[in-house]
């Protein structure tokens, strides 16, 4: 007899969440890089949560005869052309990165999920005008597009988080859709019809825990991108009005520096790197949880 | 023609349609008055209305709606506001740079990336199958910009090995020295997404039945994994590479910017900044063209490799 014990008593059907939480273990168990992607991510978190308490100094206080410095003991990462302090303006500008990345990826979600949803419970013709409408703007650039509605509604942290969300919501709409029409013909979707449940409430009690797993995966995804394309916006001069610190912001101002000042354009966008890698590694180990069919797929 | 070639040919018109429709909306959605905008706030009365008349802003929505297909279907996409050139001449102008620097990351891409993700196939769960994997993984978490200045900063300016300006052209080793940098950085973050769907799909492939039956048959390996398996596989590496022309093109803005290369992403950055209407409206219509043509060509690239296709 082995001791190895069943995730779950073999007597309960597991609940879609539990088969996730126990898969995403064995996964990250598996796969120690998920670790090291999740531990990466939540330090970054932290780091912006406490920016007030543990950056150096104010990240918008200038001092011009202490500008473009190379790293000091005072200033670990030396100083901006308007003598800002490197480091407190990265620990500030992890919170943008983070608040505007999140904020429109829950919203994209949410959205999306709720397209796609609705597309495939309903079918027929709401269905493929939905769905064509999300092919044509998952093939336009999204970069591009997100330029332009931010150029056209103006650089603001709202603005930037609407112009990002809108961008990202085909995919999640798209991976809605199938689960749910797989799960309309199943039986306990007939059950519910028959006890005289609406709509809304088997979209939402039924279907929608069969294919969260899913959805999770693609928005841990799918942050890592908006976190780039953020970061894209504001390295075009399109973020978050100056002198609030941006880590796109950081590399278009330290990359007008970059002969002789490389660093202010490296270290922000080597932060960026991380942020995003780490996001990735963790939506990899996720993915494979779920389906280790999509081993590896990107 | 083949009904699966008319589909695909109506589904590209509609695409192109409503994308048109889309930009149409867009770029009327700007709060306030684009003349007002564009003029400043010191504008008089008479110079808005010139204006507004120029810009066809003075029309009804439905006449702005009709020029602006019309015009979009005929070339004829306005004037800039900014160089007083007609848009498609300043847009033509500049494609052949953006085309260029897209096609060579994309070969850089696809060269590397597919033997990558086979191999890797190949080897699956060993130590280089690990490598391959945490490699792309880490080559697609790269913003376009990031990798661009890295290789700025260490092979045009601590190794001076290529110009920090690639905007020469004329000689071939001018044209080389131009490309070579742009195209690196876009084409590694290429390889990575090619990498991983070449994996998956030869991961796939080489659990079927045909494989085995191949390799049963005394097909040397060599041959079961290049032209039976590979050729399999095909189908979902088109479709990626279809999709990631579109992010490409989009990627190729930033890469422009930090080599100070000619191109679509400088002329619509230029646009951007100065609010010139006509020209980012005629840029939303060629990024559109051009996207509904990648995807054609994705479709028939389909049939190509896999006639199977073409019945369906």
């Amino acid at each position: 007899m082995s001791a190895v014990k069943p995730a779950v008593p073999p007597t309960a059907a597991p609940t879609p969440f539990a088969y996730f939480a126990s898969a995403t273990l064995k996964a990250f168990n598996t796969n120690k890089t998920s670790w090291i992607g999740l531990v990466v991510f939540l330090f970054v978190v932290v780091v912006a949560i406490l920016a007030p308490w543990i950056a150096p100094f104010d990240p918008t206080d200038q001092n011009i005869l202490e500008k473009l410095r190379a790293p000091t003991i005072e200033h670990w990462l030396g100083t901006d052309s308007f003598g800002r302090d490197t480091l407190s303006r990265l620990i500030w500008g992890a919170r943008i990165s983070l608040i505007i990345g999140v904020v429109s990826t829950l919203a994209a979600m949410v959205i999306g999920t709720a397209i796609g949803m609705l597309a495939g419970w309903h079918g027929g013709r709401l269905d493929t005008v939905t769905m064509q409408a999300m092919d044509v703007l998952l093939a336009f650039p999204s970069l591009i597009l997100g330029l332009i509605l931010v150029a056209m509604l103006g650089p603001s942290m709202t603005n930037i988080i609407i112009a990002i969300a809108l961008t990202s919501i085909p995919p999640f709409a798209r991976i809605a859709r199938a689960p749910t029409i797989a799960v309309k013909e199943r039986e306990f979707v007939d059950a519910g019809r028959a006890l005289g449940y609406s709509d809304s409430r088997i979209l939402i009690v039924h279907i929608l825990p069969n294919i969260l797993p899913e959805i999770l995966v693609m928005g841990s995804l799918w942050l890592a991108n908006a976190i780039r394309t953020e970061a894209s916006l504001a390295f075009v001069g399109l973020g978050v009005k100056p002198p609030i610190a941006t880590w796109g912001g950081m590399i278009r101002e330290g990359f007008e520096n970059i002969l002789d000042s490389y660093w202010l354009a490296l270290v922000p966008g080597v932060a960026i790197l991380i942020v995003i890698f780490a996001l990735n590694l963790l939506g990899d180990g996720l993915r494979d949880a779920i389906d280790p069919k999509l081993k590896g797929e990107t | 023609m083949s009904t699966f070639l008319i589909r695909r040919l109506a589904f590209a018109f509609v695409t192109l349609f409503a994308v048109l429709t889309l930009v149409f909306v867009l770029v009327r959605i700007v709060p306030g008055d684009p003349a007002q905008l564009i003029l400043g706030d010191q504008a008089s009365r008479e110079a808005i209305d010139a204006l507004r008349h120029r810009l066809g802003l003075d029309m009804s929505m439905t006449q702005q709606y009709t020029a602006f297909l019309l015009g979009a279907l005929r070339g004829d996409w306005g004037v800039s506001m900014v160089s007083g050139q007609p848009v498609i001449g300043e847009v033509l102008k500049v494609l052949p740079w953006t085309i260029e620097l897209t096609l060579v990351s994309l070969i850089i891409g696809i060269v590397l990336g597919v033997p990558a993700g086979v191999y890797a196939a190949i080897h699956r769960n060993r130590f280089v199958d690990y490598a391959v994997r945490i490699s792309s993984l880490l080559g697609l978490s790269f913003p376009p910009f990031v990798s661009a200045i890295i290789l700025l900063l260490v092979f045009a300016i601590a190794l001076p090995w290529f110009p920090v300006i690639s905007a020469r052209s004329g000689s071939a080793l001018a044209w080389y020295q131009s490309i070579t940098l742009p195209a690196v950085s876009l084409g590694l973050i290429s390889a990575a997404y090619v990498t991983r769907v070449t994996r998956s799909a030869m991961l796939e492939v080489l659990s079927e039945d045909y494989v085995r039956t191949a390799r049963a048959k005394g097909v040397p390996w060599n041959v079961v994994i290049w032209r039976h398996a590979l050729r399999n596989a095909l189908i979902p590496i088109i479709t990626v590479v279809g999709l990631y022309l579109g992010i490409l093109i989009g990627n190729s803005v930033l890469t422009e910017i930090v080599f100070s290369r000619p191109g679509l992403g400088k002329l619509l950055i230029g646009a951007l900044n100065q609010r010139d209407y006509p020209m980012l409206q005629g840029m939303m219509v060629i990024y559109t063209l051009i996207v509904v043509l990648v995807n054609l060509l994705t479709d028939l690239a389909y049939g190509f490799v896999d006639p199977r296709v073409k019945l369906q």
